[in-house]
């Protein structure tokens, strides 16, 4: 058998570094650090996304069809948001339309 | 114990599906086509993330102030209960695996009522949005009559700060309130798994509807994991 059972070491271990990383990020939001703020919130939340994906959802011991599948839709999400902020973020100050108005 | 497809019907497990040759083969199938779903279930949510960014980079200030009014402490313990829900998902698996019927069972129940308790705290936390009149609509009103002065001075850069408010607000209750339907789905089909896992129609062999509830269930999870910090935290410095 070509099963893979994971033990519940790693998932309490996986457990515990979500809670802890969301102490973290809840920490950090508390201080004013400006850009930085979105910067240290979002590597967190990726990497507790990362943690869950791994372990909880087993894509470290999927086939690497799955984990080809699990990848194009995570990176044509970065496309989406990537190519898009590229047009907005290089349109000057009144790009987009005050809804009502 | 890899029979042919011609050696049909001789000893194989019962959940076996004629299509297929192994056991390994069925569930690598189940995996994928569960994981294509996924890939659409990221682009649902990518389009309001993406909506989220574009105008959260139009009016930052509105954004910082509209989140600044919510109710960090809920949110922070609804994100531990739904880690935690994530945990028992895990367990039930790993029940599973180890042939613990039982175990099954009290792990789905488990997460079943971590998930609800989630939807009730988020329940509480619309109750207080309608409240405060912060639900976009006819009697939406944001006005920050705070005497903090760091936030009137963040309030004076939005000349229309109201409107642009409701836009946060709409995201917020779209988003949020797409994935508590996540959850509500989530749960109706654990339920559904209780119900299975009860007659005993999965074992170590075989639990592929497990693992693919254990993949929604997750995916559902991580949803959050980004809805918390973008929501809840982007305000939080902003002092109360």
């Amino acid at each position: 058998m070509a099963e893979h059972v994971t033990s519940r070491k790693v998932y309490f271990l996986v457990f515990a570094a979500l809670i802890v990383l969301t102490v973290v990020t809840w920490l950090v939001a508390q201080v004013d650090l400006g850009w930085a703020n979105d910067v240290v919130a979002l590597t967190i939340a990726v990497t507790k996304a990362v943690l869950v994906l791994l372990f909880f959802m087993h894509v470290r011991t999927s086939t690497r069809m799955t984990i080809l599948t699990a990848t194009a839709g995570f990176f044509w999400l970065v496309i989406l948001i990537g190519l898009t902020l590229a047009d907005y973020l290089t349109r000057g100050s009144s790009w987009l339309p005050v809804p009502g108005k | 114990m890899a029979s042919s497809p011609l050696a049909h019907g001789a000893h194989h497990h019962p959940a076996l599906a004629h299509q297929f040759d192994t056991m390994e083969q069925q569930k690598e199938s189940s995996t994928l086509g569960m994981w294509l779903f996924l890939v659409t279930e990221i682009m649902f949510f990518g389009g309001l993330f993406l909506t989220y960014v574009v105008y959260r980079s139009r009016f930052p200030a509105a954004f910082l102030l509209a989140s600044n009014s919510l109710n960090v402490l809920l949110g922070g313990i609804n994100t531990a209960v739904l880690i935690g829900s994530s945990l028992t998902m895990a367990l039930a698996i790993w029940a599973a695996q180890v042939n613990w019927r039982k175990g099954i069972v009290i792990f789905l129940l488990a997460t079943i009522g971590l998930g609800s308790t989630f939807l009730v705290i988020k329940g509480f936390e619309y109750h207080d949005k309608f409240v405060e009149h912060h639900v976009p609509g006819p009697n939406f009103n944001f006005v920050e009559e705070n005497p903090n002065v760091h936030i009137r001075q963040i309030a004076a850069r939005d000349p229309n700060l109201g409107r642009h408010a409701s836009i946060f607000f709409s995201l917020y209750f779209i988003m949020t309130g797409l994935h508590a339907t996540h959850m509500v789905i989530g749960i109706a089909v654990l339920i559904v798994m209780v119900v299975l896992s009860w007659k005993g129609k999965y074992d170590a062999r075989y639990y592929n509807p497990l693992e693919m509830t254990g993949l929604y269930w997750h995916f559902v999870d991580i949803v959050w994991i980004f809805l918390f910090p973008l929501l809840y935290l982007l305000g939080a410095h902003a002092a109360r």
